[in-house]
């Protein structure tokens, strides 16, 4: 959907971005991350022209995007960034409401796409719709933010560090919140971010990217499993390594029917490993419960096995 | 579309240079007058041109430098470019002033003693323009603000030599100063006069007022819609306002009339200037001492200074920035504000001007002007001065 | 029951406690009401023989000052926000430090001198002033434009670009609301420095209200110096006060 080909951007004679070559296809939770510098937000701001690529090419939907109004372009891609740049002077509806107004979209549809997205991101529509952004909380403006990016339904969804200002909570939750709202649409997302938790949580395809150019392009286990080379396997950090791939397993082929103690802590069946080992740790135990979605205790799993491969499946 | 990059083309200039051959056309640089009494008839830079030594010197001089301007319209990505706009910008203002007072001589020689060669609106726009070329191509350089400061001033000095050599006596200004020459010199002082007595206790009373009212928000809330009241007041207003007071007071206890204290003259004119310039001063102390750093205090105290000296040591040194920037808006305020104080019959350059205005001597007027508008400049420059030294090497 | 104060005065319409209104209403009264204060002022001053301005009537030189600053003003204000508008687009950004330059240099000017300034260009009467007031007041406006402009959160012109607006509908749906306050703040500084500017273009051949002032001051008649003084005082403070007025309601953040 997305394809950069050997594109290149200079400012003051340095090269950010220098011949990146890159494939987004449709429906994949791209994530670009990489050291500061690394010429990310560049890249991301090259696919809207909010800056403009000085050699390659860059298509969108198999045409160069030089080829676009650069107007219609941007209306059909979403954009939230950090400091969020809600307008200030108009009601949290309005914001909402920008591109679809952009767009001639007719009231009556407009205000049931509000109502919809400020649904969606658990945020009643009575209270939130006439709320100004000075009356948010800092998670809430973020809502807000990427609700406006989703407002006409774009093919495509750009991110810059989107989560990075808010604190820990409020960022695991609209973590989880993207994920959803990724795998129940569909869309093609770019995420651009620094932190290495956040890119292996969300993304389908890892791009690793240092001095504008890729190191290694691949999903989460791969990049965990086969670093291409030092210097992505000291970004994903090697200290903790097998950490992070337990975190991409679940704990379900681990699960024995052997009971466990009547007195031992219990997951849910839907937990990654990562979970499963924390637990344990927490607890002092060896061996935890395994409840499935009716609370029902079904089984049991061993510290031992977690960290090896699973037996089945 | 791709992003600009710096081609060296200077549309700045490029437009300055269209204005200044569209004023050197269309404005007359002087005005010839057989006679006080009749406005002069035009003369065009061409002619002067023509006129003045021989036509090759002033008519090469002219050809370089439109030939050095287009250079520089369109090389402006050259340093060296810059600094030749700057020389040929200060090298044109002394080329101008010289010719028209060489015209001026001419017409002296040759026509009676009450002709008068005044500067025409021509000669005005140019001097401006070239100024602006200078502070383009100065700002471009992206030198230091001291080092700013020096070459602008310098950039005068041809000019002033020009003037100083005698070059432009004949001309109307200056035989106007030549006749007034002693009224100017008392003008000036009597105008500094004015600015002193004014500046001098709105310092010292309105600092500790400034302290009083960071302390304690309702001298706050009292101070500042009294002191915003007295700005919004036109001066002539509140000048005028003080008289009948001052006179009654004077004509009451006359120890006052004999100290100098009366209706008109200096008191009625310096205790409104005083309360003008309080504002300024008032709220830029007050606002110097807010945006101290609460942790810088607290890292005072924490080190064991007493509440006095973390006052003189911290407060004041760091509020020191902003309190400047309101005394320098208080200083040129009141500069200007003098020349209105002639009214009350203060004096000072503002003396000068009004007679002129009420006489239609344009050249008495302009005697006025230009010096008040030179103070309220060199003012402003050596407070911003004071300003960039106190901020060190960042500056 | 007794009726509380607080009942006693909601009971007042709210035009009636406005006190912008009740400053209007004093201007007009002032103005109306002086040519007939002979008495008052032969009381106060018995060495005068002409104790009440009469060259001209109060209400009309009041109009004729109000007309000067509000001509001028419009001028300024839609000259000076068009100009700060320009230098702060991609295709003027070139002009904006020289621009800055002589609206600063500018305003270490005083007024007094544009004024006198213009005199020997164009003459006595109300042309000069108008010059005159017109030029100084592009200066506040055009900085405050600048200003107004410029402190929109980077963030905000980054979205408002980003979700595809035009540059025109950034400007006018974006940038303008939110450089509003401090745009009125210029406007008002501009004003405000206006009608003093134009109190003293009396001398210069305007009739406005300087006008008994300057015949006052050189007639050493303190009375008409006072009856000036007041009506143009008073001219300016409600001006504030509706300057005020306006700021209050422009401010976007509720």
């Amino acid at each position: 959907m997305i394809e950069f080909q050997n594109t290149s951007k200079s400012y003051d004679g340095i090269k950010a971005v220098d011949g990146l070559s890159l494939t987004i296809a449709r429906g994949e939770f791209v994530v670009l991350i990489g050291p500061s510098g690394s010429g990310k937000t560049t890249a991301l701001q090259l696919i809207n022209r909010l800056l403009d690529h000085d050699s390659g090419r860059i298509l969108f939907e198999g045409k160069e995007i030089y080829s676009f109004n650069v107007r219609d372009l941007r209306r059909r891609m979403g954009y939230a960034i950090q400091s969020v740049g809600l307008f200030p002077h108009w009601t949290v509806e309005r914001n909402i409401a920008t591109v679809p107004q952009l767009l001639g979209w007719e009231r009556s549809r407009i205000d049931q796409r509000v109502t919809e997205l400020l649904t969606l991101f658990a945020m009643d529509p009575a209270i939130f719709r006439t709320r100004y952004p000075h009356q948010l909380s800092g998670g809430q403006q973020q809502r807000v933010g990427v609700a406006r990016a989703l407002a006409a339904d774009p093919a495509v969804l750009l991110m810059d560090e989107p989560f990075g200002a808010l604190d820990p909570v409020t960022r695991a939750a609209l973590q989880l919140e993207m994920k959803r709202v990724h795998e129940g649409s569909g869309k093609t997302i770019v995420l651009v971010t620094h932190d290495i938790d956040e890119a292996l949580l969300l993304a389908s395809k890892v791009v690793v990217l240092d001095r504008g150019r890729v190191v290694q392009v691949g999903s989460p286990l791969e990049l965990l499993s086969k670093p291409a080379n030092d210097f992505v396997a000291d970004f994903i950090g090697r200290a903790d390594r097998g950490i992070k791939l337990l975190s991409l397993r679940a704990v379900e082929p681990y699960v024995s029917s052997a009971p466990a103690a009547p007195d031992a802590p219990s997951i849910a069946i839907t937990a990654t490993v990562r979970e499963a080992v924390s637990c344990m740790a927490a607890a002092g135990v060896a061996v935890l419960g395994v409840r499935n979605s009716d609370g029902r205790v079904v089984g049991s799993v061993q510290a031992a096995d977690l960290v090896l491969p699973a037996r089945h499946g | 579309m791709r992003d600009g990059n710096d081609v060296g083309f200077n549309p700045v200039l490029a437009l300055i240079n269209v204005l200044g051959l569209g004023a050197a056309m269309a404005l007359p640089l002087l005005r010839v007058a057989p006679n006080r009494l009749v406005s002069g008839d035009p003369v065009y830079l061409a002619e002067l041109l023509q006129t003045s030594l021989g036509d090759l010197f002033p008519g090469g001089w002219v050809v370089f430098m439109v030939a050095a301007m287009a250079a520089a319209i369109f090389g402006s990505t050259r340093r060296w470019v810059h600094w030749g706009v700057v020389g040929i910008a200060a090298a044109w203002m002394a080329t101008l002033v010289w010719l028209a007072g060489y015209h001026a001589s001419a017409i002296a020689l040759t026509e009676s003693p009450l002709a008068r060669t005044a500067l025409g609106a021509g000669f005005w726009t140019l001097i401006a323009l070239s100024w602006l070329l200078c502070l383009d191509a100065v700002d471009r350089l992206q030198i230091g603000f001291l080092s700013r400061m020096v070459l602008l001033a310098s950039v005068v000095v041809p000019m002033a030599i020009v003037v100083g050599r005698g070059y432009g006596d004949e001309l109307s200004i200056m035989k106007e100063y030549a006749n007034r020459s002693d009224v100017f010199a008392s003008a000036v002082l009597r105008h500094l006069q004015i600015v002193a007595t004014a500046i001098v206790p709105t310092v010292l009373v309105g600092l500790p007022l400034a302290w009083a009212a960071y302390r304690h928000a309702r001298v706050r809330s009292l101070l500042f819609p009294f002191l915003n009241l007295v700005q919004t007041i036109p001066s002539i207003a509140l000048f005028g306002l003080f008289m009948a007071p001052l006179a009654w007071m004077a004509a009451s206890y006359p120890v006052l009339g004999r100290a100098g204290i009366r209706g008109v003259g200096l008191a009625p004119a310096v205790l409104a200037l005083f309360l003008y310039s309080l504002l300024p001063v008032v709220r830029s102390a007050v606002a110097g001492l807010q945006q101290v750093p609460g942790a810088v205090k607290t890292a005072a105290r924490g080190m064991g200074m007493g509440a006095v000296t973390i006052f003189w040591r911290v407060e004041v040194p760091l509020a020191l920035p902003v309190l400047l920037l309101g005394l320098r808006a208080a200083v040129v305020q009141t500069i200007g504000l003098a020349a209105v104080t002639a009214l009350v019959g203060a004096g000072g350059l503002g003396s000068l001007m009004f007679e002129g205005l009420f006489s239609g001597a344009n050249e008495l007027v302009l005697l006025g002007v230009v010096p008040i508008v030179v103070l309220a400049v060199l003012a402003d420059g050596v407070f911003k001065a004071l300003s960039a030294v106190l901020k060190g090497p960042a500056a | 029951m007794a009726e509380s104060a607080e009942d006693r005065a909601s009971r007042i319409p709210r035009v009636l406690r406005d006190r912008l209104v009740w400053a209007v209403a004093l201007l007009l009264f002032l103005a109306l009401w002086l040519p007939h204060s002979q008495g008052w002022f032969a009381a106060l001053f018995p060495e005068l023989d002409r104790p009440v301005y009469r060259q001209e009537p109060f209400i009309d030189l009041l109009w004729q000052h109000v007309w000067l600053v509000l001509v001028s003003s419009t001028f300024s204000v839609v000259v000076g926000i068009a100009a700060g508008v320009a230098v702060t687009r991609p295709a003027g950004r070139a002009f904006r430090p020289l621009v800055e330059a002589i609206v600063s240099m500018g305003q270490t000017f005083p007024p007094i001198a544009v004024l006198a300034v213009a005199v020997p260009v164009v003459g006595f009467g109300e042309l000069p002033a108008l010059i005159a007031l017109a030029l100084y007041g592009l200066l506040p406006v055009v900085q405050s434009t600048i200003a107004g402009l410029e402190s929109v959160p980077k963030p905000v012109n980054e979205s408002a670009q980003a979700m595809g607006m035009t540059p025109a509908q950034v400007l006018w749906g974006v940038q303008m609301p939110l450089a509003l306050p401090l745009w009125v703040a210029g406007i008002r500084t501009s004003v405000i420095i206006n009608i003093g500017t134009a109190a003293i273009a009396s001398t210069v051949g305007a009739k406005t209200l300087g006008s008994p002032i300057i015949v006052g001051l050189s007639g050493f008649n303190t009375a008409y110096v006072i009856q000036g003084a007041l009506l143009v005082g008073l001219l300016a403070v409600t001006t504030d006060m509706a300057f005020e007025r306006l700021a209050r309601w422009v401010a976007w953040q509720r």
